[in-house]
């Protein structure tokens, strides 16, 4: 592209407000994603499949617990892994959330809440993308609530009984080890399950139409038991689970953004060649109308995400103010990705183009690491000091 | 047996975009977006390979102006254990020779067992840099490997041929060109991004490397540059003798 031409796909230039080290760590994902994502995701989500060898190829890249620090983790600043996440989730949001429940969902509090042991013994492996894990809150009752899980830990002896259902947990069937949060006496607590561990079990969940290439499943917690060792010292209490989902969404920021990206891309290059009534559509104004709202949105989308990156980097980002990030960025995603399914006509409707899967996507990302509902409530009591939601 | 092996990369507009001439007939190379050649690519794996097997460091010998540093980057982030880039306002329009002095003048400046590099730019095509490069340094040059292995002081290539592949074997040290049928680059890993910026880069001029001006001067100028001819519109065979007529055509030509 010439110097002085306008990128469709960059109207605003952020671009240039990255450093040279970030433009690198993206291209490297994009071109990762050119070469082992685009050519087979229609068929791995057609056949609702999530290729888990790529697990160690993620890992070898250093894309698994990138933005942590030692332990083998990458220790990128927090917008190169906003970029990373961009860039998968461009490809398909399955491969975004693989990495967002690996590094930000189970590295991460292991990392900030495990002891010296479990993290010596559990964050090499896993970022080499050795070990897989997935991280259970939700609950067949307990979803935008998750304060009232059943799941329970009880002391036995020096060591712990854990019982309950976790439910739509991502990864569960190919996991590892599973992050898994229960109600102890004292509160809510963390526990590192291995998931060969006797009384545990996954059942993967069939038929979904969203998130076709991740596995999606349901964990049971029979009697499982477990020695001291595998409890997270560092927490007890709700924000244990809930600083781990700041980190996941602060990643959604910008995955979304990728989703939108594709989808507007696409659409862009159909509109310039599809021709009726003798000329392109891109030529009517009603397509103008939408092709600029989905860039303006898209900029807008990619100057908020960068703003809580450099935000976060400074260390003075707050949950609420990533919040606000998830609650508008997924949600126009997602209008993106409606809008663009239209300029299609009927070719939007099959997998031919990336546009469907993106939009089909985009509704699990909606409701999954707080929904959109749950983010304006809580930027509503952020911004009257009243809760609305409990 | 340690291995110093030299890569020699070319930072070059855009490969997906559309390359612009300036006023004077030379490639638009500043204010535009570059990478390093992705031809460039396959000496630099197959060097790292070597150096890993064998143990040895890989330099990365660049000429360009300032934003060749993109490319350098680039090589060391994927594992190039330093670099050397030559930037002189001198060498503007630098033909293919000029810079096959200055690229040998700067591998010379360091012990060196292998010179590795692409068969051709994907900006200039003229594809006789690395054989001046091998000329001028004394050395051995073999072409077109599409597999480069040393032992005991010899590089052994398959040089790919229309039907196969020969093997070529030469004492080091020694010049090989590698084609975009050797083994795949790798990709940059984080962690080598974010250490590219800790590893030496040298920089240099033309003076540095000891060349008057008159080795400096080029000895090729374009003087006119135009459009490929259009391709002549093509007869369209239509009726029931079509067959016949197309391969009577065709037998004409020659071609059958
Ligand atoms: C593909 C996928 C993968 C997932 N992966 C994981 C995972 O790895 N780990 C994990 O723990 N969980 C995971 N989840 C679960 C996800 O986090 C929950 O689905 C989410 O928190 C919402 O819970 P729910 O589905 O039970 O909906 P509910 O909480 O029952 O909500 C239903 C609707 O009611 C609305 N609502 C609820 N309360 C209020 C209120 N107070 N005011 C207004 N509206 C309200 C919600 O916004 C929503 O629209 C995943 C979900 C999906 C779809």
């Amino acid at each position: 592209m010439a110097a002085d031409a306008i990128d469709p796909l960059d109207f605003l230039d952020v671009d240039r407000l990255l450093t040279d080290d970030e433009r690198a760590i993206r291209q490297m994902v994009r071109e990762w994603v050119a070469d082992r994502v685009l050519p087979n995701i229609e068929a791995w989500f057609e056949n609702a499949e999530f290729p888990r060898e790529v697990a160690k190829e993620l890992g070898g890249l250093g894309l698994l617990g990138m933005h942590l620090t030692g332990y083998d983790c990458a220790g990128t600043n927090a917008v190169s892994y906003g970029l990373a996440c961009l860039e998968l989730e461009a490809g398909d949001s399955g491969f975004r959330s693989f990495v967002s429940v690996q590094g930000s969902l189970c590295m991460f509090p292991i990392w900030k809440f495990g002891s010296e042991e479990q993290k010596k013994k559990w964050l090499p492996a896993m970022a080499a993308g050795d070990l897989v894990g997935c991280f259970g809150l939700t609950e067949p009752d307990a979803g935008s609530d998750p304060t009232r899980m059943r799941t329970s830990a009880k002391r036995d002896g020096s060591g712990w009984v854990l019982s309950g259902t976790k439910m739509w947990i991502t990864n569960g069937g190919i996991a590892d080890i599973a992050i898994v949060w229960a109600h102890a006496d004292d509160g809510i607590r963390g526990f590192i399950v291995p998931t060969d561990t006797s009384g545990f079990s996954a059942k993967d969940i069939h038929r979904k139409l969203s998130l076709r290439a991740s596995v999606t499943s349901e964990l049971i917690l029979d009697d499982v038991r477990l020695s001291n060792d595998h409890v997270l010292p560092g927490v007890v209490g709700m924000k244990g689970p809930l600083s781990c989902l700041s980190e996941a969404r602060f990643g959604i920021v910008w995955g979304a953004m990728g989703a939108a990206r594709s989808c507007f891309d696409t659409a862009l290059g159909y509109a310039k060649d599809r021709v009726q009534w003798g000329r392109p559509i891109a030529g009517f104004q009603l397509t103008q109308e939408k092709l600029t709202d989905m860039a303006l949105e898209l900029n807008k989308g990619m100057l908020l995400a960068l703003h809580l990156g450099r935000m976060k980097d400074e260390g003075r980002v707050r949950p609420q103010q990533i919040s606000m990030g998830k609650l508008n960025n997924v949600r126009e995603a997602l209008k993106i990705a409606r809008e663009a399914r239209s300029i299609l006509g009927a070719s939007g409707i099959t997998l031919e183009y990336p546009i469907i899967r993106h939009m089909n996507n985009l509704e699990s990302v909606y409701t999954y690491e707080g929904t959109n509902e749950i983010h304006t409530l809580i930027v509503g009591e952020a911004l009257t000091g009243l809760r609305a939601y409990e | 047996m340690v291995m110093d092996v030299v890569v020699l990369a070319k930072h070059v507009p855009d490969p997906q975009g559309t390359p612009e001439l300036g006023e004077d007939f030379l490639l638009r190379r500043e204010g535009v977006d570059g990478a390093l050649d992705p031809g460039d690519e396959y000496p630099l794996e197959a060097a790292l390979r070597i150096t890993e097997y064998h143990g040895g460091e890989v330099t990365v010998v660049s000429m360009g102006p300032e934003p060749a540093m993109t490319a350098i980057r680039r090589a060391l982030s994927m594992g190039a254990h330093r670099a050397v880039l030559i930037t002189d306002p001198a060498l503007r329009g630098a033909d293919a020779l000029v810079t096959a002095r200055v690229l040998a003048s700067a591998v010379r400046r360091q012990p060196f067992d292998l010179v590795l590099a692409g068969i051709e730019s994907t900006d200039g095509y003229t594809g006789t840099l690395p054989m001046t490069v091998a000329e001028l340094l004394g050395v051995p040059a073999a072409t077109f490997a599409r597999r480069v292995e040393v032992n005991d002081r010899i590089v052994r290539t398959e040089r790919q041929t229309e039907e196969g592949y020969d093997v070529v074997e030469c004492p080091l040290p020694a010049v090989v060109t590698v084609t975009a049928g050797a083994t795949e680059p790798r990709y940059p890993t984080l962690k080598g991004i974010m250490q590219a910026k800790q590893k030496p880069v040298e920089r240099l001029t033309a003076a540095d490397l000891g060349l008057s001006p008159e080795e400096l001067a080029p000895t090729q100028s374009v003087i006119a540059v135009e459009a490929a001819p259009q391709k002549a519109v093509g007869e369209i065979v239509q009726g029931d003798d079509a067959v016949t007529r197309v391969a009577d055509f065709l037998a004409e030509a020659k071609v059958i």
